[in-house]
C-alpha cells in the first residue's frame, strides 16, 4: 500500500513541478500560444491511469500535459514541444495543445471543446471493433459538458455498447465562466441518464477515491455493458490559461482549496514516517524536470524544411 | 488467342458499391457507416446489398447525428480502422466540417507525422434536382481549400469504381464528392477487379486544338455536351476531366493550354473562390504566356438554389453556355 501511495505521489508531483515549470517558462516568454495548467487536478489523471491496463486509450481535452505525464510519456519530449523544438512530440509543430503518443496509448491533445468525446468513442468502438479488449478513457471539462457533440457520442455510445468511461473534470469554471452561470442542472455525471449511462460523482481531490471509482467504471466498461460518466470534483489553482488573471474568483477561494484540499499535501499526511522516501522523490522529480528542460533548451528548432513535411502520409 | 476483355455497361450507383465491397473483402479493417445505409440499404441506393455481405458490424447505421458519427469515424482511424462515412449528401457533412477539418486534416501534421488518419467521406455533392438551397450545394472548393485533404470528383463509371478504390487505399483522409444525378447513369466498365484510377491525375475525355475546358463531376457531361455543340461549329475543344481536385492535376492542364492556348473552367459551385478560380490563377501565374485570352469561367449563379425549375435551370450551367464561353475565348 505505501509503495502504491509513494507511486502516485510521485506521479501528481511530477505533474505539479512540470506545471509550474511551464509557467515560468511561459512567463519568461519561452512557451508561446496558450498554455492550460493542470495544477490542482492531478489527482484525477493518477487516480484513473492506475486502473489502466494494456490496450486502454487515453483522449482529453487542451489541458493535457498532465494526461501525457501520467501515460508515461517522456517530460523531455512534452517540454520540447512545449518550447516549439524539433525533439518535442510533435516535432514542434504542435504545441501545448497538440501532443499525442500512439506508443502511450495517447490520443491526443485536442484543441476544440468537446471534439475528443466523440473522438474518444470512436477509439472504443475500434477496441470492440478489434475484440482488443481495451477501454477508452476520455476527458472533458464542465465547459466542454453543454457540446451538442458530447451528446451525440453517449447517445452512439450507449447505443453500440462501446467501451468508454467519460471523466468530466469539473474545475468549476469554464473558462471564466462558472458551472452555475454555464450549465442548467448542475449534475453533470447524471446528464447520461436518458441514454442509459451510469454516472458518479467523485471527490477528485482524493487520488485513491478517483481510483476505486476508475475501476468501478472501467469494470462495467469491460463487461460490455457500455460507457461510464465519471465527474470528478476538482479545482484548477491557475488561470484557464496563462494569459487568465481569473478575475472571476477570489483569492480566498484558492487558497482556501489549496489549504483544505490540496491533493498530494494530502496524500502526503498519509505518508507520515516515511518523510525520507518522499524527500528522495522530491530530489528526484527536481532532477527530471532539470533534465526535461535541459534537453528542450538544447534541442533545435525545427529546420525550415520541416514546414512542408506530414501533411500527407505519402501512399 | 488473347480473349479479350469483356465489358458491360454499369451506374455509377452500382460502380461505388462494387468498389467498396471489393475492398471491404480486401481489407477486414474497411467499414461503412452513416445513415441508412444498412438495413435501408442507402438512401440513394449506393450501399445495396453490403449489409448482407458483411453484417451489421461493418454496414453501421448510425443515428442523424453527423458531428458525432464523424468524430467517431475519426477517431476509430486513429486507432487503425479505415471508415468510410457515408453523408446522405454533402450538404449535411457541414454539420461535421469541424472534425473533417479540425480533427481530420489537421492531426497528421499536429502530431509530427504520428497519427494518421485513413479515412474516406463520401456521397452526394451538389444539386440534385428541384431540392432547393439547403439540399443543392456544391462543396469543392470548400473541402479543396484545406492542406491535409485530397478531394476528387468522379464523373464516369470507371472513375466512381477506380477513384472510390484509390480512396479506401488512401491513408490520408479523402473527401469523394458524388453526383446524385450521376448515380443511375450508365458507362462503359471494366470487369478489372483492381480497377483503381490514381488521385491526383486528370482524363483528356475528349482531344481538341482549340480550346481547353476543364470540369469536374456532372460537369463533364455537360462539357462534353459543350464539345458537340462546338464541333457542328467547326471549334475542337479539349475536354479534361479533373477527377481530382486537391491534388490538382496542373500538368495536364498546362499542357492542353500550350496546345490550345484558351481555357473555360466548368463548375457546379459558385465561381467566388471556386474551383475555376485556382485553375485560373495557377494558369496565369505558370502558363501566361500560352494564353491568347483571358481565361472565362462558367459557374452556377451566385445565388442560393431557388426551386422553381425555370430559375433552377436558369442557376446551373448548361451546355450552351459552356459552348458560348468557349466561343468567347476563341473570339468565334
Amino acid at each position: 500500500m505505501t509503495e502504491e501511495l509513494l507511486r502516485y505521489y510521485r506521479q501528481m508531483l511530477l505533474i505539479r513541478r512540470f506545471e509550474e515549470k511551464a509557467g515560468q517558462f511561459y512567463g519568461m516568454g519561452l512557451i508561446g500560444g496558450f498554455c492550460h495548467l493542470y495544477i490542482g487536478q492531478e489527482a484525477v489523471v493518477v487516480g484513473l491511469q492506475a486502473v489502466l491496463q494494456d490496450k486502454d486509450t487515453v483522449i482529453t481535452s487542451y489541458r493535457d500535459h498532465g494526461h501525457m505525464l501520467a501515460c508515461g510519456m517522456d517530460p523531455k519530449g512534452v517540454m520540447a514541444e512545449l518550447m516549439g523544438r524539433a525533439d518535442g512530440y510533435s516535432k514542434g509543430k504542435g504545441g501545448s495543445m497538440h501532443m499525442f503518443s500512439r506508443e502511450k496509448g495517447f490520443f491526443g491533445g485536442h484543441g476544440i471543446v468537446g471534439a475528443q468525446a466523440p473522438i474518444g468513442a470512436g477509439l472504443a468502438f475500434a477496441h470492440n471493433y478489434l475484440g482488443d479488449g481495451g477501454v477508452t478513457f476520455a476527458y472533458f471539462g464542465d465547459g466542454a459538458a453543454n457540446q451538442g457533440q458530447v451528446y451525440e457520442a453517449y447517445n452512439m455510445a450507449a447505443l453500440w455498447k462501446l467501451p468508454v468511461v467519460y471523466v468530466i473534470e469539473n474545475n468549476r469554471y469554464g473558462m471564466g465562466t462558472s458551472v452555475a452561470r454555464a450549465a442548467a442542472g448542475s449534475e453533470l455525471f447524471r446528464r447520461g441518464e436518458a441514454y442509459g449511462i451510469p454516472g458518479k460523482e467523485v471527490n477528485g481531490m482524493d487520488v485513491l477515491e478517483v481510483k476505486k471509482a476508475g475501476a468501478k467504471a472501467a469494470a462495467h466498461c469491460r463487461a460490455g455493458k457500455g460507457p461510464y460518466i465519471l465527474e470528478m470534483d476538482t479545482y484548477r489553482y491557475r488561470g484557464h490559461s496563462m494569459s487568465d488573471p481569473a478575475n472571476y474568483r477570489t483569492k480566498e477561494e484558492v487558497s482556501k482549496m489549496r489549504k483544505e484540499n490540496d491533493p498530494i499535501e494530502n496524500l502526503k499526511k498519509k505518508l507520515a514516517g516515511y518523510e525520507e522516501e518522499l524527500n528522495n522523490i522530491d530530489r528526484q522529480i527536481k532532477a527530471d524536470i532539470a533534465g526535461a528542460v535541459d534537453f528542450a533548451q538544447s534541442s533545435p528548432e525545427p529546420a525550415p524544411d520541416q514546414l512542408y513535411t506530414d501533411i500527407l502520409v505519402e501512399a | 488467342m488473347l480473349m479479350k476483355s469483356p465489358t458491360q455497361t454499369l451506374t455509377v450507383r452500382e460502380a461505388l458499391r462494387d468498389a467498396m465491397a471489393e475492398e471491404m473483402r480486401a481489407d477486414e479493417n474497411v467499414f461503412l457507416m452513416g445513415e441508412e445505409v444498412g438495413q435501408y440499404q442507402g438512401a440513394y441506393k449506393v450501399s445495396q446489398g453490403l449489409l448482407e455481405e458483411f453484417g451489421p458490424k461493418r454496414v453501421v447505421d448510425s443515428p442523424i447525428t453527423e458531428h458525432g458519427f464523424t468524430g467517431l469515424a475519426v477517431g476509430a482511424a486513429f486507432a487503425g480502422l479505415k471508415p468510410i462515412v457515408e453523408f446522405m449528401t454533402f450538404n449535411f457533412s457541414m454539420q461535421a466540417i469541424d472534425q473533417i477539418i479540425n480533427s481530420a486534416a489537421k492531426t497528421l501534421y499536429m502530431s509530427g507525422g504520428q497519427m494518421g488518419c485513413p479515412i474516406v467521406f463520401r456521397g452526394p455533392n451538389g444539386a440534385a434536382s428541384r431540392v432547393g438551397a439547403q439540399h443543392s450545394q456544391c462543396f469543392a472548393s470548400w473541402y479543396a481549400h484545406c492542406p491535409g485533404l485530397k478531394v476528387v470528383a468522379p464523373y464516369s463509371g470507371i472513375d466512381a469504381k477506380g477513384l472510390l478504390k484509390a480512396a479506401i487505399r488512401d491513408p490520408n483522409p479523402v473527401i469523394f464528392l458524388e453526383h446524385e444525378i450521376l448515380y443511375g447513369q450508365s458507362f462503359p466498365m471494366d470487369h478489372d477487379s483492381d480497377l483503381i484510377v490514381p488521385i491526383g491525375k486528370a482524363k483528356i475525355e475528349r482531344p481538341g486544338d482549340h480550346v481547353t475546358i476543364t470540369a469536374y463531376s456532372r460537369m463533364v457531361g455537360v462539357s462534353l455536351q459543350a464539345a458537340e455543340l462546338l464541333a457542328e461549329q467547326g471549334i475542337e475543344a479539349e475536354v479534361i476531366n479533373l477527377r481530382s481536385l486537391r491534388p490538382l492535376d496542373t500538368a495536364s492542364i498546362l499542357d492542353s493550354i500550350k496546345k490550345t492556348n484558351r481555357l473555360v473552367c466548368v463548375e457546379e459551385g459558385w465561381s467566388y473562390a471556386g474551383i475555376g478560380s485556382e485553375v485560373s490563377a495557377m494558369v496565369m501565374e505558370r502558363g501566361f504566356d500560352d494564353l491568347d485570352a483571358p481565361v472565362a469561367r462558367i459557374a452556377s449563379a451566385d445565388v442560393p438554389m431557388p426551386y422553381a425549375a425555370n430559375l433552377e435551370a436558369l442557376t446551373l450551367p448548361q451546355a450552351e453556355s459552356v459552348a458560348e464561353a468557349a466561343k468567347a475565348v476563341c473570339y468565334r
